[in-house]
């Protein structure tokens, strides 16, 4: 059985080869083998995780060593996997969504003509993601992280025609070499702390080291979770990101990429709780991008952008609840998991709306689509419902919890997370509604193609056949909002049944922890103020949130293009200037910096160069002049030579 | 007669002909000037082989003549094919270098 896991990786990893290597003959099938791909891989998950269920619960971590990468003495690089319950559930979230996604891609890609190469890059980030979380030894999970990184890459400028997607991806990949560098100076560390990268010989040993390296490693980890989880200072990137195809933003966001920091912080536990000042930094840097993400999701008017603000949110949520220590570690990977579900399901219901809108993205000029797209309505509905945590839906189990962890971690700490978590979801409720009333609600903001007959045709109720589809995306007159084709709507289904009901599972006598607790540890937390309280503060906030996007957007007509704003609302619609302020700080910075050396260069280096050889240059002109080529100068020096050799001569042999 | 007298004169020959040597610009005159030198050279020989009573330099005289002889043979020849090719036997027109 535990030698299943390296199919696991091999799977997608051979529909990638397969069909990024097959050639224009797979064109026609390239999108069922990748589909397929995946699927197995689901299926091998499930396989295994059955058997990992079959196993005593101290007993359930499987291992498989597959070959010795770098056979060196006293550097020994593993390709060795290890299967244990944190990295059970992320198999399932990624190969799950992920094969959700694969699906909703045949109908979404349908007119692309680059989809056999689009399901290729699609396969390669599973296969990335997967080796990063099945990896037994942090060597092996950067070699998963750098995966993921490239294929984001190869996916965020997918449509690489349009400039702004190309530069999107640059974006994005040259920001996450800024943590990666954090990863690969933690592993560095903790190679000449440990001796070995393997999970259990770190891990195990944290707890001797001393803090001031853990405190390093930790503050190196949370650098690289920075980059992946698209955190405060390095989360430019997660905006932009959105000009890649939407499956792609649902794939990041909710199964792969962005989850990759939480999971290792997560599994980097020890190390984190044998260095306090690394968690104070964690918990910080989730704080703050919690808060952050949620202003600029209240103020993006494209759909995409928005869902970006509140995934950014969202894993600040995460972030947070890791940064806890054990009594956050198990309420981060469920909140992670249920986001997983209603974060996809929203992508893939915003897509489906953009696939019925000729691709307009600006929620000012959608409104009123919820009787043209009733199933993705229903859906995106459900998927809203779970993240602003609507009590009884997925969001309200795990982010209730970690809003008591926040609580719960004590003194003047827990009393300014509590109330900073508590805020989030307030705004959450609040920008989420927005996108909800904008999209669905209200009067319908855009103009309807020309043509009525077609327009009949896509009456809510009809099913759409793909055939009519392409009809309607060759014609640009005009959206004419439709219902998209089944291979869509069924994953947004499935994703929304886990929006609705994963986090009530996972927390029937609290399975989710308990089955995590072998890995993650776990405690108890006790908050200050009595749960049911917190429960009720959070309900409240969030209708709160709620009621005030209705008063704001509800009642009366919304306008199509933008007001002006508030300072803030500018601000953040500028993404609260972080891209501003990177201009400034670092690219300004780095010119200025550049423009010195240069100028330091010239002046100072070339001076010193070029004035060696002047001067070189200068004394051998002077001494060239002594090779006048008159025979009577030459005579001169030889009789002036021997006049010395005999004076030194007489003079040394009177002293 | 004392000794000491020819190597006075001796002295003021080498330094006649090292002048000559250096400033002159006629190539036949260098090259007496030379011969000049040479001559000083054998005279001083031949006052110390007298003062010390031995005959190394009697002898060391006889060489220099004998390479003298040479020498006249080669640097006449010299300078005739130098003044053939220049028309002038200056020392100087013979520089070939760039300043």
């Amino acid at each position: 059985m535990e030698n299943l896991i390296a199919l696991l990786v091999a799977a997608p990893l051979l529909g990638a080869a397969v069909l990024l290597c097959g050639g224009r003959r797979l064109d026609r099938v390239g999108h069922w083998i990748g589909t397929a791909l995946a699927a197995a891989s689901f299926v091998l998950g499930l396989v295994l995780f059955g058997a990992m269920l079959g196993y005593d619960v101290e007993a359930r971590t499987m291992r498989q060593h597959l070959y010795t990468w770098v056979p060196v003495e006293g550097f020994q690089g593993d390709i060795a996997f290890q299967l244990d319950q944190l990295s059970m559930t992320f198999v399932l979230l990624i190969t799950g969504v992920g094969t959700l996604i694969h699906l909703y891609s045949i109908g979404y890609m349908e007119h692309d003509e680059r989809r056999r190469r689009f399901f290729g890059y699609l396969n390669l980030f599973l296969a990335a993601m997967l080796l990063l979380v099945v990896a037994d030894n942090y060597l092996l999970l950067y070699f998963g992280w750098e995966g993921v990184g490239l294929a984001s890459y190869l996916l965020i400028g997918f449509w690489q025609h349009k400039p702004s997607a190309a530069t999107a991806a640059k974006k994005a990949f040259i920001v996450n070499r800024v943590g990666d560098i954090g990863l690969s100076i933690a592993i560095m560390l903790m190679f000449t702390t440990f001796g070995t990268f393997a999970f259990g010989p770190v891990l195990g040993a944290a707890g001797d080291a001393t803090e001031g390296k853990m405190t390093a490693i930790g503050l190196m980890l949370l650098l690289a979770a920075c980059g992946k989880s698209a955190q405060v200072p390095l989360q430019s990137w997660l905006g932009d990101a959105m000009e890649g195809p939407t499956p792609v933003s649902a794939l990041i966001h909710a199964a792969t990429m962005v989850t990759a920091g939480v999971y290792l912080i997560t599994r980097s536990g020890a190390i984190f709780n044998a260095a306090p000042d690394a968690q104070t930094a964690v918990v910080v840097v989730g704080a703050v991008t919690l808060l952050f993400g949620a202003i600029v999701g209240c103020a993006k008017d494209d759909i995409k952008k928005a869902l970006a603000g509140s995934t950014m949110s969202q894993i600040g949520y995460m972030i947070l609840a890791a940064g806890l220590g054990p009594i956050g570690y198990a309420f981060a990977i469920m909140h992670l998991v249920t986001h997983g579900f209603f974060k996809a399901g929203l992508f893939l219901g915003a897509g489906s709306v953009m696939h019925g809108m000729n691709d307009e993205v600006d929620m000012r000029k959608y409104g009123g689509l919820r009787k043209y797209m009733p199933v993705t309505f229903v859906t995106f509905g459900l998927g809203y419902l779970a993240i602003i945590g609507f009590p009884g839906l997925s969001g309200f189990f795990s982010k209730d919890k970690i809003i008591e962890a926040a609580f719960a971690s004590g003194g003047t700490q827990g009393w300014i997370l509590g109330t900073v978590t508590l805020l989030g979801a307030g705004i959450t409720a609040y920008y989420m509604t927005r996108v909800m009333i904008l999209t669905f609600f209200g009067e319908k903001r855009w103009q309807p193609a020309p043509d009525p007959d077609k327009a009949a045709s896509v009456e809510p109720g009809i099913e759409v056949t793909p055939g009519a589809v392409s009809d309607h995306a060759a014609d640009a007159s005009g959206p004419h909002p439709h219902e998209s084709p089944k291979s869509m709507t069924i994953p947004m289904i499935v994703l929304a049944f886990g929006s609705v009901f994963a986090g009530g599972f996972f927390s029937i006598g609290d399975r989710f922890v308990n089955w995590l607790e072998p890995v993650t540890q776990f405690e108890h937390p006790h908050p200050p103020i009595s749960v049911p309280v917190i429960t009720g503060m959070t309900v409240v906030v969030l209708l709160a949130g709620v009621a005030i996007a209705y008063l704001q957007y509800g009642r009366g007509p919304v306008p199509v293009v933008a007001p002006r704003g508030s300072l803030l609302t500018r601000a953040a619609r500028r993404d609260l200037l972080q891209d501003d302020f990177n201009h400034v700080v670092l690219v300004r910075g780095g010119e200025h910096l550049t423009r010195s050396l240069v100028y330091v260069d010239h002046t100072l280096v070339d001076g010193v160069v070029n004035g060696t050889a002047a001067s070189v240059g200068g004394l051998s002109g002077r001494l060239r002049k002594l090779q006048n080529g008159y025979a009577r100068s030459y005579a001169v020096s030889m009789f002036g030579g021997t006049a010395i050799l005999i004076a030194a001569t007489l003079l040394m042999r009177a002293v | 007669m004392n000794p000491v007298n020819y190597l006075y004169l001796a002295a003021l020959l080498f330094t006649i002909g090292a002048a000559g040597v250096l400033i002159r610009r006629n190539a036949i005159v260098v090259f007496m000037c030379v011969e000049l030198m040479l001559n000083a050279c054998n005279l001083a020989f031949v006052a110390f082989s007298r003062m010390h009573g031995n005959l190394d330099g009697q002898i060391i005289a006889f060489f220099t003549m004998v390479v003298a002889a040479a020498e006249v043979v080669v640097g006449l020849a010299i300078i005739v094919s130098l003044f053939r090719s220049r028309h002038s036997a200056s020392v100087d027109d013979a520089s070939l270098m760039k300043l």
